[in-house]
């Protein structure tokens, strides 16, 4: 393991906020057990607890804490000066962080939305919607990284991106829906493992080739942003 | 051996002019950087470092430049003036990070090597949050040496030290600065770089003010005018006593007690208790009145 992505991993789990992880993939995990346990008809509890609530807001939202976590916290705090004083290709210190915030997103999102999918239909919609999470988080994980060197403000800025561009926007104007992870990840699921449970808007060409955009362009903008950052002068 | 050269560097943001038309070239040896808050050290720093673009003019590092350039940090170390740590790690950790992220043949040599010089090996499997600010600055200077850089920029490195640890890190400045390496440190406190020998920067409002010599400079700077507010048992007796003594130019009768205007700052305050005593004066307050960095930086601006 490189020393970047030590650093980045202990950084990330020794932190609370790695705590305000558990709670959402849990949510998922008990409502779909409930509604299983309950003999609810998965027809009716698919789509808006593996749709409205793993796809559209556990997954993002995760990403949002762990991708905005590996470097924007280093940057809030001041230690990512260790880093960036040493002489490594930027890329270097980049891609151990995203590998580490897309794993991280992954493992956690990926999980419960399998069991989630196994309870509503069968272990192929599962194995889907799991690898489409993955996919997603490693999309996802590329956007608030890069967002994180942009802004002061990743975290904000990433959650109007979820909750005003992919939640609200998305269900008024569909042009919107070209430009949403969240739909490419539906996409992408529903192409693995067709159930009838999800609902697609985007086309899987699409859906994969932005997907593959999204997450290498993301990525070589954190790379360039990574190059010429500044450090703002202390006032004391 | 490494030269850090700076050809008229400016920077500035917005409307706002941090630095101003700075050129200079830093050898081997110790350098001050002095100057009050808000002079514009740390901004040149991190233009030393690469952390910052100059809006104008260039800076090199043997003829490289150190912006958008990594490899300048094999030969070079910050340690910036921020205090931040992985609290979470110890010390031995957090240095042999460093050592692994430079890609040192044998970090773990290399690690215990730059503890050593900074005299942290009792505490170094604490963690660092645990540390005393003293403490963690040495760690951070562990960190940035373990590499044995030919360049040190160090931005305020005796903030929050005690004497005895800004002493100590005072000689290992000089210690590496006599090995050939190029060592520059910022301080906004005059009285902190008393032990430093060779040559001083001043920074005043982004410009170089002075530069040169540190006994020349410092020479300047406890030779100027002090004023000292007074209070005592007899401020009319004692003002007279105090006119008679060559190291005072005036002194100013007040209800509230003596303003007096000292030549010489050491003559002075050792003159005061022997007039004090001889005239069975009782001092109650001596506070030097015009002790404000802004003032003494003036003044050798002026000098």
């Amino acid at each position: 393991m490189s020393t970047v992505t030590w650093i980045t991993a202990r950084g990330l789990f020794g932190r609370r906020r790695f705590l305000l992880l558990l709670p959402l993939p849990l949510v998922l995990l008990g409502l779909a057990i409930l509604c299983r346990s309950l003999g609810v008809d998965p027809g009716e509890w698919g789509p808006p607890v593996l749709v409205g609530l793993g796809l559209a807001v556990v997954l993002p939202v995760v990403a949002l804490i762990i991708g905005t976590g590996v470097l924007g916290a280093e940057i809030d705090d001041g230690t990512v000066v260790h880093i960036l004083t040493k002489p490594l290709p930027r890329w270097q210190i980049v891609l151990p962080k995203l590998a580490v915030a897309a794993g991280v997103t992954a493992v956690t999102v990926a999980v419960p939305l399998y069991v989630a999918g196994v309870l509503a239909d069968s272990v192929r919609l599962g194995l889907a919607l799991a690898f489409a999470a993955a996919l997603g988080a490693l999309a996802y994980s590329a956007l608030f990284l890069a967002l994180s060197l942009v802004t002061r403000r990743p975290v904000l800025l990433g959650l109007v991106y979820v909750l005003i561009w992919e939640g609200l926007l998305g269900n008024f104007v569909s042009g919107t829906k070209v430009l949403s992870i969240q739909q490419y990840v539906i996409a992408l699921a529903d192409r693995l493992a067709p159930s009838g449970l999800l609902e697609t808007s985007v086309s899987v060409p699409v859906a994969s080739v932005m997907t593959a955009l999204v997450s290498v362009g993301f990525t070589v903008l954190a790379i360039d942003r990574l190059r010429s950052f500044s450090v703002a002068g202390e006032t004391s | 051996m490494s030269t850090l050269s700076l050809t008229g560097v400016s920077r500035w943001y917005g409307n706002v002019v941090a630095v101003n038309d700075i050129s200079m070239a830093l050898g081997p040896g110790v350098t001050g950087l002095l100057g009050p808050n808000g002079a514009g050290k740390t901004t040149l720093l991190h233009m030393m470092a690469g952390f910052l673009a100059p809006s104008r003019g260039t800076v090199t590092l043997d003829d490289e430049p150190t912006w958008r350039n990594p490899d300048v940090y094999r030969r070079l170390g910050l340690v910036s003036e921020r205090e931040a740590v992985q609290g979470f790690l110890t010390a031995y950790e957090f240095v042999l990070a460093s050592a692994k992220l430079h890609r040192l043949p044998d970090p773990a040599a290399a690690a215990r090597r730059a503890i050593d010089l900074v005299e942290l090996e009792s505490a170094q499997d604490r963690r660092i949050g645990t540390y005393s600010k003293g403490m963690r600055q040495r760690a951070r200077v562990a960190a940035a040496l373990v590499h044995d850089p030919q360049v040190l920029l160090l931005d305020e490195p005796f903030n929050g030290m005690d004497p005895r640890q800004r002493l100590h890190m005072m000689q290992l400045l000089h210690t590496l600065g006599d090995a050939g390496r190029t060592i520059l440190f910022s301080s906004h406190i005059l009285e902190e770089v008393e032990q430093v020998s060779g040559t001083v920067q001043v920074m005043v409002a982004g410009r170089l003010a002075a530069s040169g010599d540190f006994r020349t400079i410092r020479r300047l700077m406890t030779n100027r005018p002090h004023v000292f507010a007074v209070r005592s048992t007899n401020d009319r007796a004692l003002a007279v006593a105090l006119i008679a003594e060559p190291s005072v130019s005036g002194v100013e009768l007040d209800p509230t007690g003596l303003t007096v205007r000292a030549g010489d700052y050491g003559a002075f305050t050792r003159a005061l208790p022997r007039i004090a005593l001889k005239q069975g004066i009782r001092v109650r307050q001596l506070v030097p009145s015009d002790e404000s960095l802004e003032s003494v930086f003036s003044y050798l601006v002026e000098a």
